[in-house]
């Protein structure tokens, strides 16, 4: 940055009018943040958002962006955090975990954010995590990985608003076994996310009484995808199919020309076509199919007046696309997981009266003393259940069935059926 | 799947693969063969093939067919036009210096890369083929009721991937025609053998230069066209197929038409059967390792001439 010696010493500051801004807006809440006025500091709480803008993740990051954003603005409209306005800090870490740690680092000691956030793909995760550890600095990933529950990270990393990938499978293990068929070939990405399925489906559908007969791994940076499908097993009843990267709808399609008319059944994670049109040309054959969904695109006949003020918050329309253009298909079944988990950090921040990066471990204890969550704007993908030991959220799963094009709820698993016994309990270690 | 649908199928595959890549990898050797210019932007000029026509198509807007149809003239051409001005303010400026035009190259990739990043953004776009129909394909068998006709699951391509390669073949065809019979070919083939001599003789080597970086570009632009039906616009398309052409270039010899449109042809079919049989990154693995070989063994490439 460089001096700007014209500038006049009485001009307006951005920095300024935030203060004047959070001010007002504190003396507007004076009641709630009079408790811990020897604390209180007219700063906006500073919230580093790893926002995967440009590379293989990108799709998700636009959408990750707005969810954030819009959640950021309902707080800050209802009083911010602790009478203090939010301000989002966010940082493109290029879907590339290396930069993800550089960006971790930027929010620590160059940002001076309280907390980061916002990471979506497994493998910056694992690479971003261990130095939020050592900076000290309390990560909340919105990651689906298993991870955070496994132990493989840290204390100051929290997965509180989305659900990871070993409760999901495990719950879907009984439909796929009970209504498609016992012998199962997997396709999925080969990198941690993907390996997540690959193990915990092959266990879960094993103790159904039913068998994987192939594992197919496809790098996710693959662009033609043919190749891997005579690998596909001829007694095979369903093709269980995840995959990420930018070219999903090509992976949609080229399946569908493998097959012709004549396809076995398919369960699908809704991952395989995030961000994609399902009336895209070629991928009629995908009607009837049925789909994992961690939030129903669609808007439901039953949809909770929650989902319907989040829907709207976010601007997405009924069919799971953006309001301001119809082709700009959203990332509904994940992108929740920002909105949720920032009002957790809120949540987090007025339990343990959070004042500024000193408060961080409290900030930690208060999350992890976390159990139920309910049904609210706050949740508005469903109840929740946090687990304070192992740092990871547990909730509803939703199976839907494309009919006429669009995606049709069949089937909401309980959160009994998501639960796994502990692998880690993050408390023992120290903050 | 049968041994035999097996092996047909990877040799669709590869075919496509192949085609793609002969015209891309003719391309960076002809840019390579006139000029000695290794050019690490080829990838770039591939991928903003595929992103103008996507953006053509979205333009037209019409009948699939139409927007197609626009994107195969109009985005090869404005590629071209885009490396040519390269060429004229860039590559001139430094003397086509070996070393100092790799250097410029690289510049340009990135340079391409992250403007097609601000403005087109990191989205992969589909373009819509003209026409694109499931072709199931039959085997035969033989059994105790002779030889008997059958379709094996999944083994089928499509119309479009067959237009591809015949596409591609076409091209080749033409870019031969071009080199071998016409005055542009002479010129250029002269600058190859000699610059100096045909600068002697009044050939005007700077515009020669300036029309085959235009071609070379041209032509990565034009296979992107072709594959972006298949696969999608993305702006980090072009990593693969720039190394995959280096690998092509360097096996069949640098500025070696023939040698170069064999080596795609090898590369492709082995790169579509290694990676049906066993795995994709081992086809990568062997590919390299037969650069290595070649470089070891015939270091001018398996159709090069040995340099004097």
């Amino acid at each position: 940055m460089t001096k700007d010696s014209t500038k006049t010493p009485a001009a307006t500051t951005r920095r300024g009018a935030l203060k004047t801004l959070a001010a007002g807006a504190g003396a507007a809440s004076l009641p709630l943040w009079a408790r811990y006025a020897q604390a209180q500091t007219s700063e906006p709480i500073r919230i580093g958002f790893q926002v995967h803008r440009t590379g293989i993740g990108a799709a998700y990051g636009r959408w990750y962006d707005r969810t954030t954003m819009a959640a950021a603005q309902l707080i800050n409209e209802s009083g911010g955090i602790n009478g203090r306005m939010v301000e989002i800090v966010a940082e493109d870490d290029g879907t590339d975990p290396k930069r993800g740690a550089e960006v971790v680092e930027k929010f620590a000691s160059q940002h001076n954010c309280d907390v980061g956030f916002g990471t979506l793909f497994s493998h910056v995760v694992i690479g971003s995590a261990p130095r939020a550890g050592e900076l000290k600095l309390p990560y909340f990933v919105v990651s689906e990985g298993h991870h955070v529950a496994s132990g493989m990270l840290n204390r100051y990393t929290l997965q509180p608003g989305i659900t990871d990938v070993k409760s999901q499978v495990q719950a879907m293990a009984p439909f796929v076994s009970q209504n498609l068929g016992k012998k199962v070939t997997m396709i999925f990405p080969d990198f941690a996310f993907g390996h997540d399925h690959r193990d915990y489906f092959t266990a879960a559908i094993e103790a159904q009484g039913g068998e994987v007969l192939e594992h197919i791994a496809i790098p996710p940076t693959e662009t033609t995808f043919t190749k891997y499908f005579p690998k596909i097993p001829r007694d095979t009843e369903v093709i269980y199919h995840v995959m990420v990267g930018p070219a999903v709808l090509t992976f949609v399609k080229e399946l569908g020309e493998f097959f012709g008319p004549s396809r076995p059944e398919m369960f699908g994670f809704i991952d395989s076509l995030e961000a994609v049109d399902i009336a895209s040309p070629g991928l009629e054959f995908l009607e009837g199919s049925y789909f994992w969904e961690g939030n129903p695109r669609y808007a439901q006949a039953d949809q909770s007046e929650y989902d319907k003020l989040y829907r709207a918050a976010v601007g997405v329309d009924a069919n799971g696309a953006s309001v301001s253009d119809p082709k700009d298909i959203s990332t509904y079944a994940h992108m929740f997981g920002c909105w949720e988990t920032l009002h957790v950090i809120k949540a987090g921040m007025e339990a343990s009266g959070y004042a500024g990066p000193g408060d961080r471990a409290k900030l930690i204890e208060a999350v992890e003393s976390m159990t139920d969550m309910p049904h609210s704007i706050a949740h508005p993908q469903g109840a929740k259940l946090f687990n304070g030991k192992t740092h990871q959220v547990f909730g509803h799963q939703y199976i839907s069935k494309v009919e006429g094009g669009k995606l049709v709820l069949q089937h909401t698993t309980s959160i009994e059926d998501t639960l796994y016994p502990d692998e880690v309990d993050y408390t023992t270690q120290p903050l | 799947m049968d041994l035999g649908p097996y092996i047909l199928l990877a040799t669709l595959e590869g075919s496509v693969t192949a085609a793609v890549l002969a015209l891309t990898a003719i391309g960076l050797s002809l840019v390579f063969g006139v000029m000695r210019v290794v050019n690490v932007a080829h990838g770039e000029f591939f991928m903003l093939g595929a992103v103008l026509a996507w953006w053509v198509a979205h333009m037209v807007g019409a009948h699939p067919a139409l927007g197609f149809a626009a994107a195969l003239v109009v985005a090869p051409v404005l590629v071209g036009l885009v490396a040519v001005a390269a060429d004229m303010t860039v590559l001139k400026r430094v003397d086509y210096d070996p070393e100092r035009t790799i250097v410029a190259t690289i510049g340009m990739l990135y340079i391409i890369q992250q403007i097609t990043l601000m403005t087109y953004g990191p989205d992969a776009r589909p373009v819509e083929p003209p026409f694109n129909s499931r072709l199931a394909i039959p085997w035969f068998e033989y059994s105790e009721n002779g030889f008997q006709m059958y379709w094996p699951w999944g083994l089928s391509t499509t119309s479009y991937k067959l237009a591809v390669i015949a596409a591609a073949a076409v091209v080749l065809v033409g870019v031969w025609l071009l080199m071998a019979r016409t005055k542009i070919g002479l010129l250029m083939r002269a600058t190859q053998l000699d610059r100096e001599m045909a600068l002697a003789f009044g050939i005007p080597v700077e515009r020669v230069y300036a029309i085959v970086f235009g071609i070379g570009a041209g032509l990565a632009a034009l296979a992107a066209v072709l594959i972006v039906p298949i696969q999608q616009a993305h702006y980090l398309m072009g990593g693969d197929p720039l190394l995959l052409s280096f690998i092509v270039v360097i096996i069949g010899g640098l500025g070696s038409l023939p040698g170069t449109v064999i080596a795609a042809v090898l590369i492709g079919l082995s790169d579509g059967i290694i990676s049906v049989f066993f795995s994709p990154t081992l086809a990568k693995i062997l590919a390299t390792l037969l650069v290595a070989l070649v470089l070891v063994f015939r270091p001018e490439g398996l159709f090069g001439v040995k340099s004097r």
